[in-house]
């Protein structure tokens, strides 16, 4: 058995070290001041998809990105680590988007590339935390969603034709619907207060947690074999030789895709399509208020445990 | 215009904390725009769940009770929701920014075309000028979150799109009860007009939920931990000074995400809200995200050795060193100053 997957893939600034010079004018941030990494939580769900490649080595597996020219480096960082093609979803029309128009914009790549099995997203990006775009995509493509996804425990390909506890048999489900059940999976969920073994139809949408294993490292061999992977963008910029090398090895071409390749409603994109609005932003400014220094002198801190414990604060 | 509605969870025949709260400010919204307040409680055997909801000033509880919703799944619960959404077209939905309305939210916003704002920290009725379009708007729901790794406040708002969806952390919105006297009606959904067999493929095969281990919310003293704790085993010396304190351990994300501490210690934007009487910060910087998450409590006192961490500014003492110098410290002192 081989599966088809999608891994969805965030280039995200690192918000851990946000200096004061990447906040532009406009109280919009300037990306490009800010290291650009992997989305932590896009890697645990590579990993997912990597673990199912191990058990069905026919797997193919895909990673979608949308995002400026530069997002490049992250399908080259997952072909490093064993994913198997990528697509750049990159247009300016695609600026400025929220969740919703994010989501319509994937969900239309997705028609696009057509062909899959299972579609694998962290559960949220560390510059927005929102989790929105996993399950909105599932919408959009009228799949079921399986999030806070922690393992994929196993894959049955086939439809179950026995009766569930609803008595909805499935192979019947599926001739009545047209629905293209392909088999069904199942996944452990981590919920905040426990865990959850789903069953699921499948193709569906699975979004994976932080406390999923994290992603394997790059493999050499293939940091040498992909590491002059390009977009069609950055191979113009590249010299004839380059050129030359790519008509031979066709798997170095990443594949780039503008807003006329894929099949879209203009007025869903970019801000139009963005049913919120940013109103405003404030930096953080924090009110100081009068506080006691205290140094570690152990005199000085005793001095602090006897007033707390005589005003009740504390014993 | 239409009401603003909550869509309640169940936990244990009751509902949860986090919809109790979202009920309270649901209310007051409503309040504000002259509305009424709806609920949405979906789950098997509710019979006198209105009891619990219309203290909390809910004016219409709709109730779809099936064997079906005893469990919740993605599907179901989203055709239900956007069914009762299409007929009648709320204002403002609010939902738990909980697994359940993370799961759930971003599922109704997207099937309705609307805007949807995660983990709110504050929510109010305010105006919107939008010069460019020449449109002037009353009475939008402003969802203000902190943004990009804690470093902005936004303020997101719907001009166009409704209903204006939002999810609130559990503990973010106080809990309290509008009127003991208060009485709303019932209506219940048909749910066997609104479910389709294609709903029910995801089924949930096995459930362990166990009551949170840790009581940071309700503790009164909280010991808390970030990066700057270096370590596991640094941050283990906090248990020892919670132990004698009778307090919780909580910790920052950055700590939780380095391995520190479990993630149901976490407290912040991304965590848990707690306003105890004593809040310690250990070798915590002090992120708006996590100041979002403790800034209520009574009296700070904040341990790192960067005098300008932002934490300082909120805390009543600033203890400036080594926090694996001074915790042990601390133990030894107040252990002798108790005897």
């Amino acid at each position: 058995m081989g599966l088809k997957i999608i891994v969805l893939a965030k280039q995200v600034p690192d918000t851990r070290n946000v200096g004061k010079d990447a906040m532009k004018a406009d109280g919009t941030v300037n990306r490009a001041a800010l290291p650009a990494i992997f989305n932590p939580e896009d890697l645990n769900a590579l990993e997912q998809a990597l673990r199912l490649k191990d058990r069905y080595p026919d797997t193919e597996i895909t990673i979608l990105t949308m995002g400026p020219g530069r997002a490049a480096d992250i399908i080259r960082e997952g072909l490093y680590r064993g994913a198997d093609k990528g697509f750049l979803l990159t247009d300016r029309a695609f600026a400025g988007s929220d969740t919703l128009a994010t989501s319509y914009a994937i969900s239309c790549a997705i028609k696009k590339i057509k062909d899959f099995d299972i579609i694998i997203a962290g559960r949220q990006a560390i510059d927005g935390d929102t989790a929105q775009v996993g399950p909105q995509v599932a919408e959009k493509l009228n799949l079921p969603q399986v999030t806070y996804a922690e393992e994929i425990i196993s894959v049955n390909e086939g439809i179950v034709a026995e009766d569930d506890k609803y008595g909805v048999p499935h192979a019947k489900l599926a001739e009545e619907l047209d629905l293209q059940i392909k088999g069904s999976i199942r996944v452990k969920r981590r919920l905040e207060r426990g865990v959850e073994l789903i069953e699921t139809t499948f193709p569906c949408v699975l979004t994976v947690n932080a406390s999923a294993p994290d992603c394997r490292p790059r493999n050499a061999k293939k940091v040498m074999k992909y590491k002059h992977a390009k977009t069609v963008t950055e191979i113009q910029e590249q010299s004839e030789d380059y050129i030359n090398i790519i008509e031979d090895r066709p798997y170095l071409k990443i594949e780039e895709w503008s807003v006329n390749d894929i099949e879209t409603d203009h007025k869903w994109l970019g801000l139009t399509g963005s049913p919120t609005k940013v109103k405003k932003i404030e930096n953080v400014v924090f009110q100081a208020k009068e506080s006691k220094r205290i140094s570690s002198d152990e005199l000085e801190l005793e001095q602090l445990i006897v007033e707390l414990i005589e005003n009740h604060t504390i014993g | 215009m239409g009401n603003v509605f909550v869509i309640c969870e169940i936990e244990e025949g009751k509902i949860a904390d986090v919809s109790l709260e979202l009920l309270t400010k649901g209310r007051s919204l409503a309040n504000d725009l002259n509305c009424k307040l709806e609920a949405v409680v979906l789950g098997h055997n509710l019979k006198g769940i209105e009891k619990q909801a219309y203290p909390y000033g809910v004016d219409i509880l709709h109730v779809g009770d099936d064997k079906r919703l005893e469990v919740y799944t993605t599907l179901p619960f989203t055709a239900i929701i956007v069914s009762i959404f299409k007929a009648e077209n709320p204002e403002i939905c609010l939902l738990g920014a909980s697994t359940l309305g993370r799961d759930l939210g971003p599922r109704v916003s997207s099937a309705l075309q609307s805007g949807l704002t995660a983990d709110c920290t504050a929510l109010e009725i305010g105006d919107h000028s939008d010069k460019k379009a020449g449109k002037d708007y009353k009475n939008l729901l402003y969802q203000i979150r902190p943004a990009f790794g804690g470093n902005i406040v936004a303020t997101i708002i719907n001009p166009d799109c409704r209903p204006q969806m939002a999810t609130v952390r559990e503990g973010v919105m106080k809990m309290e009860v509008y009127s003991e006297s208060h009485k709303g009606k019932t209506k219940n959904i048909d749910v066997d007009k609104i479910l389709k067999p294609e709903d029910l493929v995801v089924k949930v095969l096995e459930r362990h939920m166990e009551k949170s281990k840790v009581n940071i919310k309700n503790s009164s003293i909280i010991v808390a931990g970030g990066y700057g704790m270096g370590s596991k085993e640094g941050f283990n010396q906090l248990y020892q000074l919670a132990d004698v304190l009778g307090a919780e351990v909580g910790a920052s994300r950055a700590a939780v995400d380095a391995g520190f501490a479990d993630h149901e210690r976490q407290i912040g934007q991304t965590g848990v809200t707690v306003r105890p009487k004593l809040y310690i910060a250990c070798g915590i910087s002090g992120q708006i995200q996590h100041t979002a998450g403790m800034e209520e409590s009574s009296m700070v006192i904040a341990i790192n050795n960067d005098s300008n961490a932002p934490i300082n500014k909120i805390a009543d003492y600033v203890i400036n060193g080594d926090v694996n110098d001074i915790i042990p410290k601390l133990v030894k002192l107040y252990k002798k100053n108790t005897k």
